[in-house]
């Protein structure tokens, strides 16, 4: 098993070596200057050759790259043409509010999709059924920055049962301020004990984590039922029910364990996918996280920033897998003994 | 205890697989039901066990475990029957066992089902291991690990630790080579001689059904076309197919 | 007696199986139907935009000061936008733009994929490291990543949104691609062919490519959908269609400031989004049981 483990993580970290390399070749072969995207572009044409020099346009391309890389692992991203302050600090403060805002769309994603998969599968073909696949191929195909305009719409402007935007109701600052362990207000509030603020915390994130768990819950419902009636009509099954094991349990816990393999892989992607929808969903939100920095990155043409952010997700998408991907050899034999 | 199936009717929608008038298993038996593949015969053993429900056939009829009627009975019931009353082993073993699960645990997990505690269990099934010659260590290994083999012995053992009496076994030896084949056949027989296990023997090879069985019947497009003691059957064959399913076999056709 | 629950069907032979699939499957895809029916009609609308639209000249830059922001009416079935555009006839000349950009991605994306793939594939070897090395790279980025960083360097429209996308979409199809081609060049057919003198092109034209096929189109099917998802959402972000082309994910991004008080102009469109997206997932997934149920990558 070490050794599984210790060739993916080998190969993850060549996948991430190209993945920096890619943004490099995406930051200097896109066509436009980038010392002119650097400098920012109300730039002087001096300050544009200052900055080309300072990024060392001029010098050949396998230094500018081993400089890159060397950048890169020393945390220097870059500085942000928009803030000025350093690219990974930036993206460091912004991260935890992105994560949490997809760690909980996916628990919400995998509480109502692996549910309804099941449903979906016990009796295939039947109305349940139908309806659930519809529902799903809906959720795949749900344009959510119109999902959360929508949805922001209805339940916090017109029927007040929802908070419209932000991490936590700004009052709360005053009589109940966070004191930050994690960066988390959620999981704070919680080890604080601070129940006015958690209750806070919790509310606000309800719709922009229901907003991004649509699609999730969507794949991962088609997923199970797609994975159990794969595996329902195998003989280990029936000889299953032939050992007398009831129906509920076979459809249960029997089937469900090899339904894992595929479906964590499937969480892997969609965390990958809802980090990016982020992107889309934060601004709409007010939600401080990754997402808001890369729309402000983009209408400010900062550079630094957007690729920052680029490499940033890309990384984690990467690390997301790999740990997927081990947890898969735990739980999965025949990935092992392979 | 017996197994007694009348008028039995398998069909999907429209179309009938299993048409069996009367075919019986007595106790401490080892019948035979011989035909192409194709014939109906994994149907059969599928009603029997109360699953053609699973793949979507409907059954009539009457299926009869020691005089009580199986068919009709609600399928909570009949999970207590599957396992302890009947067992079955089947056709690929390497496919019978979930491929995720280490063996024992399902057997183990059957096993409390019918009402065992976990040590009790394990103690059953080692005993089990035991008797098909093989070590309770196996249990822990993942089917992958063994040998098709060794977990059609497993499947066997599984059917000891229940204590079932009657055997479904399905085709159960087509997919092992030569002399595993002999051994595990060596098994069937011993059951039934040692426990008086009535073994439902399902088969297209007529050389493995004439070594083994007692009786045989010959089934042919979900109906059977003739049944009776082996010998008979092999030697004065009355149903023309019967006869063709006989020439087509060497070893036999050169006996008769 | 016991009834069927009309449960999972017996496992058929093969050559039942295709007839059983093809025959039927109006009415047990009941999802492909409705997929198809609705796919079909909005390329109609699309393709007869300049009939059926209201007011064909606003789907361009039009401005009517005494119409602003509108709410709909029997005038206006969809309200008026910001500037005084009928919204309908935009979203109606809207259904033009979406999937005509995801007609080029995929293109593009085929037109660089399959022959990467096939190489790949079929020649093996050190090409074969490459070509999988750099799709690895590729595809280590979330779907909608790489072609928004792309798209945020170029100067943005239509056609940098279009290739943005196609240049993270390729790498799915070489995968899907060579897959088939090793499979299928290691075939002890494909050496005697060799040893015919067969040239290798014919060899690639000939045997390789249509056994690909079909996966490959069930792939594309249901790749439409994913597309236009993410062509309207870099719209949405200002990295794709600029105004006035009424595209449907930069009018919501435009609607957005006046969504509070007049909700058609963000609904609408967004919706327009979500049917054409829904339709064409529906078409691709009717395709997808009918000819190729096991062979589809997760994306």
């Amino acid at each position: 098993m070490t050794t599984y483990i210790a060739r993916r993580i080998a190969l993850a970290v060549l996948v991430v070596a190209g993945v920096v390399l890619l943004t490099f070749v995406i930051a200097h072969a896109v066509p436009g200057n980038p010392a002119a995207s650097w400098a920012g572009p109300h730039a002087s044409p001096a300050q544009v050759a200052a900055a080309a020099r300072y990024l060392g346009l001029d010098r050949p391309l396998p230094v500018q790259i081993a400089k890159y890389f060397t950048g890169i692992l020393t945390g220097n991203w870059g500085v942000s043409i928009h803030t000025h302050e350093s690219v990974l600090s930036n993206i460091a403060t912004a991260a935890p509010a992105s994560l949490e805002l997809v760690i909980a769309a996916l628990i919400i994603a995998l509480a109502v999709g692996v549910p309804l998969g099941l449903v979906s599968a016990r009796r295939p073909g039947r109305p349940a059924d139908q309806a659930i696949r519809a529902g799903s191929i809906l959720g795949v195909s749900m344009p959510i920055f119109w999902m959360a305009l929508i949805l922001q719409l209805v339940f916090a402007q017109r029927l007040h049962v929802l908070p419209v935007a932000g991490e936590y109701s700004p009052n709360l600052l005053f009589t109940n301020p966070l004191t930050k362990i994690t960066g988390f207000p959620v999981i704070d509030a919680l080890f604080t004990g601070n129940w006015p603020m958690l209750g806070s915390t919790l509310s606000h994130l309800i719709l922009p984590a229901v907003v991004v768990a649509a699609y999730p819950a969507g794949l991962i419902s088609r997923m199970v039922r797609a994975q159990i009636l794969d595996t329902v009509g195998e003989t280990h099954v029936q000889m299953a029910r032939a050992l007398g094991l009831p129906e509920r349990d076979v459809f249960g816990r029997y089937l469900m364990k090899l339904a894992w393999s595929p479906v964590s892989a499937a969480i892997a992607l969609v965390f990958g996918y809802s980090l990016v929808n982020t992107f889309l969903v934060e601004s709409i939100f007010d939600w401080p996280g990754l997402g808001s920095y890369a729309v402000a990155s983009i209408s400010t043409l900062d550079t630094p920033a957007i690729l920052g952010v680029t490499l940033f997700v890309a990384i984690a998408y990467v690390i997301a897998n790999l740990v997927v991907d081990i947890v898969q050899a735990v739980i999965d034999p025949r990935i092992r003994l392979r | 205890m017996s197994l007694d199936i009348a008028g039995l009717n398998v069909r999907f929608g429209a179309r009938t697989v299993v048409d069996v008038d009367t075919l019986s298993v007595a106790d401490a038996e080892i019948v035979g039901l011989a035909g192409e593949s194709g014939s109906g015969k994994s149907m059969t053993t599928l009603a029997v066990l109360g699953l053609a429900n699973t793949v979507g056939a409907t059954v009539t009829g009457s299926i009869k475990l020691d005089g009580r009627e199986l068919i009709g009975l609600p399928d909570k019931v009949l999970a207590t029957v599957r396992g302890s009353q009947i067992a079955a082993i089947f056709q690929s073993p390497s496919m019978a066992f979930n491929p995720v699960f280490r063996v024992g645990h399902v057997a183990v997990r059957a096993l409390r089902q019918h009402g065992l505690t976990s040590s009790e269990a394990a103690e059953r099934m080692a005993q089990a291991m035991r008797e098909v010659l093989l070590s309770p260590d196996l249990l822990h290994r993942y089917p992958s690990q063994l040998s098709g083999g060794q977990l059609q012995r497993v499947a066997i053992a599984l059917a000891v630790a229940l204590h079932a009496e009657v055997l479904l076994a399905d085709e159960p030896t087509s997919a092992l080579d030569v002399t595993v084949q002999a051994e595990v056949l060596e098994l069937i027989r011993e059951l039934r001689d040692r426990d008086g296990m009535s073994v439902l023997f399902i088969s297209h090879d007529l050389a493995v059904v004439a070594e083994l069985c007692d009786r045989v019947a010959v089934m042919q497009a979900g109906s059977i076309v003739e049944q009776g003691p082996v010998d008979q059957i092999m030697s004065a064959p009355r149903h023309p197919y019967t006869a063709d399913l006989l020439r087509s076999v060497p070893s036999i056709a050169r006996q008769g | 007696m016991i009834e069927i629950p009309e449960a999972a069907a017996p496992a058929p032979t093969p050559a039942q199986a295709t007839a059983q699939r093809s025959r039927g499957w109006l009415r047990s895809n009941p999802l492909l139907a409705v997929g198809g029916a609705l796919s079909a009609l909005i390329v109609l609308v699309a393709v007869l935009a300049p009939l059926i639209a209201p007011d064909p000249g606003d789907a361009g830059s039009a401005t009517h000061p005494f119409a602003v922001l509108k709410p709909p009416s029997a005038h206006h079935w969809f309200g008026t936008d910001q500037v005084g555009r009928d919204i309908l006839s935009r979203v109606i000349y809207g259904a033009r733009v979406s999937p005509l950009v995801a007609l080029f991605v995929l293109l593009i994306a085929c037109a660089v994929g399959i022959p990467l793939g096939v190489a790949a594939g079929y020649f093996g070897g050190w090409l074969d490291d490459v070509i999988m090395r750099l799709t690895d790279v590729v595809l280590a980025f979330p779907a909608l990543l790489l072609a928004l960083a792309l798209a945020a360097l170029l100067p943005p429209s239509l056609t940098s949104l279009t290739i943005a996308i196609s240049a993270t979409w390729w790498p799915w199809y070489t995968r899907l691609i060579r897959g088939q081609a090793a499979s299928v060049a290691g075939r002890p057919y494909i050496e005697s062919c060799r040893a015919l003198g067969i040239s290798r092109r014919r060899i690639i034209f000939r045997h390789i490519l249509p056994n690909a096929i079909t996966p490959l189109i069930v792939q594309v099917s249901l790749d439409v959908g994913g597309v236009i998802l993410t062509a309207s959402a870099l719209s949405f972000l200002g990295l794709g269609a600029q105004d006035p082309t009424p595209d449907w994910g930069l009018m919501v991004s435009e609607g957005q400031t006046y969504f509070t008080t007049d909700w058609w102009v963000v609904t609408f469109p967004g919706l327009a989004i979500l049917i054409t997206a829904f339709a064409f997932n529906l078409l691709g997934d009717g395709l997808r049981d009918l000819l190729d149920p096991r062979r589809v990558i997760l994306r």
